[in-house]
């Protein structure tokens, strides 16, 4: 058995372990080993705990993490690299459900010799803890649905959702006051079954291509769920850990918002914000391209920026992508992937999916790295992205997206758009690149298309 | 289909329609290929290499034209080869249709389609069929090449054992495709360049090349339809003129490029300015053939003048450079080509709905098709008139620096009174347990603020994995509870154990995996 004090020592080393574990992440040679600290930090923190003073029934103990390690270690090494956006939503439900267990134990078997101010802190930690926890649990649960296609991924707009929002967090602090008055268990059973649906409603309203913003709010929720978890059991490590987690996703929100132009709030309200005004009208008309005559436009082009957006990841062409940029830059052409920040369903998603597909890293770069160079780039292939390439986003004040930072593939000599059909992409905007007198549709699958024109090239 | 090169008839013309690796991509797109006995020798292509790329060689031009449907040549038709146009067969070359009226009514009553190469819309979707952009290219670099030639003296500056030799300086009249090619070849030779313009919008490109644009202070705009300047008025050209006779002293070799459509070469570089150059000097006139920028140019023809000035006016500078400009021409019309076939099948379509092919064509079915329609989409953009974005001063910006930087400071300020009132109202109630660890959360959270902002982009995703899995630290909660003696408590807790073990496992495992594929190349 540990004493108490040796326990917090190890406290302290997982948290400086956990935070140079986040820092590494900053460049990818570093990163490797920073997986190594948050590793080393999970043990100590676990071994600590169990050895600790306050822990008893391994019976329970060893079993379960033994099962969970098991059924850890099968899901991470079977998950597609395109199905990275669903595991991660996945992941955040269990830390949700978790935070929801434990918030109810601590009710039903609460700390000893609480008085006063402490027992309505302890009661509130509750009442927050179980609520964070149940929203991201049931949240998550949607946003995994939404991910792998199980669920539609068009937003879900109920007439008056958000007074239905209002009033379920209204009821919810109605039953605190509730609880705090201890009117019984009920309130929190109530409040939490309130909590799950509007957990699952909230993330219902969000269509597909907002999901970045709601898998990172989700991270967010489940680092401050973990957060609440920690001032219900008075454990630092758990407040540290949290928090580092829930600043971590707030931080990526701010960001996908960010590229998207649009209020945390207004993309959590779901839908479309609504515009003034008429959009711009589109003139002219979308020509499309075959295979081998893009084959053969990349044969003359010396500079080449492929831009990839969702598309690719549910066509599953990041191979033939990767392929076909091995070949071209065998060739001593200058070939680089420009990368959105919302491109894809998850922060950083295409750089795993191309990275996957041996992409050399140094290649792919990010949208503030690549935008002026478009105008130097003789082609541009776009793989299934839409509203990031929108001029509209520029010229038109009047369009949903005014304002959004796009790449400004248009500057180039010639742009390639592969692309399903005809129809607008998931924001139901029409897309004026598609009639700019440069760009030529490649209509088709991804992958077929890319798998036609990897056999072009090498003949 | 077949397509058939002859042999150009027009002496001194040495390029060919056709090379080898034109005829493969012709072949792809369903064509086969016949090219006339000895046609490509003079750009450097002989009869074995088009065999070998499956061009089939016949000996006469009679019996070229008579297999071929389509025949690519550089030069218009000539008089010879005027016998051979039958209705139904298509060709694709130069033919200047405003300047050869005559020639283009027989072509139109012989039946047969012409498309001119010349008359390709300057839009950018036909860029790669632009044979007069290519030619211009080759044109601006070999006026370089020729004044060198006749030129005594380094383009560089060198400073040498022997003394100091200074830069040439070469000024490049008219900043058209050639002007361009010009300005950076010379520059790329050392010499000091500079380049006028009647367009104002062309600075910027004159200047991306770092020449220098000599600025004329005029308020008239020389831009046309089409990318191509327009006549000036009076005013502007004896401004001009004063320019002129302001540089020419200085200058070592002028390249006149400028060029008008449809009317004689502006004479921008008149018999005085020639007087008032060095001797030794050059002028190399790029508009020969459309009677010269320079009075004094004879076409065809390099003349010395009284006080030693050499004066160039070849009007065939793409030709003696027969391989490339072959090469480039022949790839033009492959594309024209290309775009005459939508089917890749070795048949062409003329589509008249098709800008480009519509602009080119000038004869269709006994048909005359010139002057064409004014294009669906504007040629070349006119830049608006939009005034210039007014430069600030060094010191405006100092001071809008300044002001960014006070009120993002009153912002840190005001938020920081904020906090520290709301850290109040909270200490006022809660008790001294809950203080001590709301100090932790509150400096986790700026810890975790300052570190996460330096996490690449790239590595978003493999952060969510690593945030997931440590976010499992949740267990410990459980682990704390596990023990209780109410057996609801234990199983909710070992649930609880279960899943944050999976999350830390499955997470520390999956960012792993994801970190092991980045590679560098």
């Amino acid at each position: 058995m540990l004493s108490s004090n040796i326990v917090t020592a190890i406290y302290i080393a997982a948290s400086v372990l956990f935070i140079l574990s986040l820092g590494g992440l900053s460049n990818q040679e570093k990163a490797k080993r920073a997986v190594w600290f948050g590793i080393v930090g999970m043990a100590l923190a676990v071994f600590g705990t169990v050895f600790g003073p306050q822990v008893s029934g391994f019976i329970w103990i060893i079993p379960m993490i033994l099962i969970g390690s098991i059924i850890g270690v099968i899901v991470a090494q079977r998950v597609e690299m395109t199905g990275m956006p669903q595991l991660v939503a996945a992941l955040h439900t269990f830390v949700g459900l978790a935070a929801v267990f434990i918030g109810i134990n601590s009710h039903i078997d609460p700390p000893s010799g609480l008085i006063g101010a402490e027992l309505i802190i302890h009661d509130v930690e509750v009442f927050v803890g179980v609520f964070i926890g149940a929203v991201t649990a049931t949240g998550s649960v949607i946003a995994y649905g939404k991910l792998s296609g199980s669920i539609d991924g068009k937003a879900l707009l109920l007439p008056a959702r958000n007074w239905l929002n209002l009033a379920a967090v209204l009821a919810c602090l109605w039953l605190g006051t509730l609880f705090l008055d201890h009117a019984g268990p009920w309130t929190l059973y109530l409040m939490t079954a309130i909590a799950f649906l509007f957990g699952a409603h909230l993330v219902m309203a969000i269509g597909g291509a907002d999901m970045p913003v709601v898998v990172s709010m989700l991270n967010s929720y489940s680092g401050w769920a973990a957060a609440a978890t920690g001032f219900l059991l008075g454990n630092d490590l758990l407040i540290v850990t949290g928090a580092l987690v829930g600043a971590s996703g707030a931080i990526l929100s701010y960001i996908m918002c960010k590229a998207m132009n649009r209020s945390f709030i207004s993309v959590i309200l779901g839908g479309w914000g609504t515009s003034t005004g008429v959009a711009q009208e589109v003139e002219g008309e979308m020509i499309a391209t075959d295979v081998s005559s893009v084959a053969s436009d990349l044969m003359d082009a010396q500079s080449i920026i492929i831009v990839p957006g969702y598309g690719m990841a549910v066509a599953q062409a990041q191979g033939a992508v990767s392929e076909i940029t091995r070949r071209l830059r065998d060739k001593g052409k200058n070939v680089r992937f420009a990368i959105h920040p919302v491109a894809g369903r998850l922060p950083g998603h295409m750089n795993v999916l191309l990275a996957e597909a041996k992409v050399p890293y140094d290649i792919v770069l990010e949208m503030d790295e690549i935008n002026n160079d478009f105008s130097d780039t003789d082609m541009v292939i776009i793989l299934g992205a839409n509203d990031i390439v929108n001029p509209a986003a520029q010229d038109d004040p009047n369009s949903p997206i005014a304002g959004m930072p796009v790449l400004e593939v248009w500057k180039a000599g010639q742009v390639i758009i592969s692309k399903r059909g005809q129809g607008r992409g998931y924001s139901g905007i029409e897309n004026p690149l598609f009639f700019k007198d440069n760009s030529r549709m490649l209509y088709g699958d991804a992958k077929a298309s890319l798998d036609q024109l990897l056999a072009q090239i090498t003949s | 289909m077949i397509i058939g090169a002859p042999k150009e008839l027009q002496a001194g013309e040495k390029r060919v329609a056709m090379t080898p690796d034109s005829a493969g991509q012709l072949q792809k797109l369903g064509f086969e290929c016949v090219l006339e006995a000895g046609a490509g020798i003079e750009a450097g292509f002989s009869d074995a290499t088009y065999k070998a790329a499956g061009v089939k060689i016949v000996k006469t031009a009679a019996s070229l034209w008579k297999q071929s449907d389509i025949i690519i040549k550089v030069q218009a038709v000539s008089q010879a080869e005027e016998a051979h146009l039958k209705p139904g067969k298509t060709i694709v070359s130069f033919f200047w249709p405003a300047q050869n009226k005559e020639l283009l009514d027989r072509v139109v009553s012989s039946g047969s389609n012409q498309i001119a190469m010349d008359m390709v819309p300057r839009i950018s979707r036909a860029q790669k069929m632009d044979a007069l952009s290519s030619m211009a290219n080759i044109a601006g670099y070999r006026a370089v090449i020729e004044a060198g030639n006749h030129f005594g003296r380094f383009f560089t500056g060198q400073i040498t054992a022997a003394g100091k030799v200074p830069p040439a300086k070469v000024l490049v009249i008219g900043a058209g495709v050639a002007g361009l090619a010009a300005i950076g070849t010379a520059q790329s030779l050392g010499a000091i360049v500079r380049a006028f313009d009647v367009r104002p919008e062309v600075a910027e490109q004159i200047e991306s090349m770092s020449a220098e644009f000599l600025m004329l202070e005029f308020d008239e705009d020389g831009s046309g339809e089409g990318g191509y300047a327009k006549p000036a008025s009076p005013e502007f050209i004896e401004k001009e003129m004063a320019l002129f006779r302001e540089q020419a002293p200085e200058i070592d070799i002028v390249i006149t490029t400028a060029l008008i459509p449809g009317r004689p070469a502006p004479k921008l570089w008149p018999a005085e300015m020639v007087g008032l150059m060095k001797s030794g000097s050059v002028v190399v006139d790029l508009a020969a053939e459309q009677g010269g920028n320079c009075d004094l140019t004879k076409p065809n023809k390099v003349i010395n003048t009284e006080n030693g000035v050499t004066i160039i006016g070849y009007t065939d500078f793409p030709s003696r450079m027969s391989a490339q400009s072959s090469t480039l021409y022949a790839t033009n019309i492959r594309h024209m080509l290309d775009d005459l076939t939508p089917e890749n099948d070795g048949n062409i379509f003329i589509n008249l709905e098709d800008d480009v092919i519509r602009g080119a064509l000038v004869s269709h079915n006994g048909d005359l098709m010139f002057p064409p329609p004014a294009p669906k989409v504007a040629a070349i953009g006119k830049q608006s008139a939009t005034p210039a974005p007014v430069e600030l001063t060094a010191a405006e910006k100092a001071a809008l620096e300044q002001a960014a930087i006070r009120k993002s400071g009153q912002q840190q300020i005001g938020l920081l009174v904020f906090g520290g009132l709301f850290m109040l109202l909270i200490g006022s109630f809660a008790p001294a347990s809950f203080m001590q660890h709301f100090i932790v959360f509150a400096l986790s959270c700026f810890v975790g603020f300052q570190v996460i902002w330096n996490v690449s982009h790239a590595l978003h995703t493999p952060l969510m994995a690593v945030t997931n899995a440590i976010s499992g630290i949740i267990i410990l909660g459980a682990l704390l509870q596990i023990g209780s003696s109410s057996f609801i408590v234990t199983l909710l807790a070992s649930i609880s154990v279960l899943i944050a073990t999976i999350n830390i496992v499955g997470g520390f495992m999956v960012t792993r995996r994801m970190l092991a594929m980045f590679q560098k190349s």
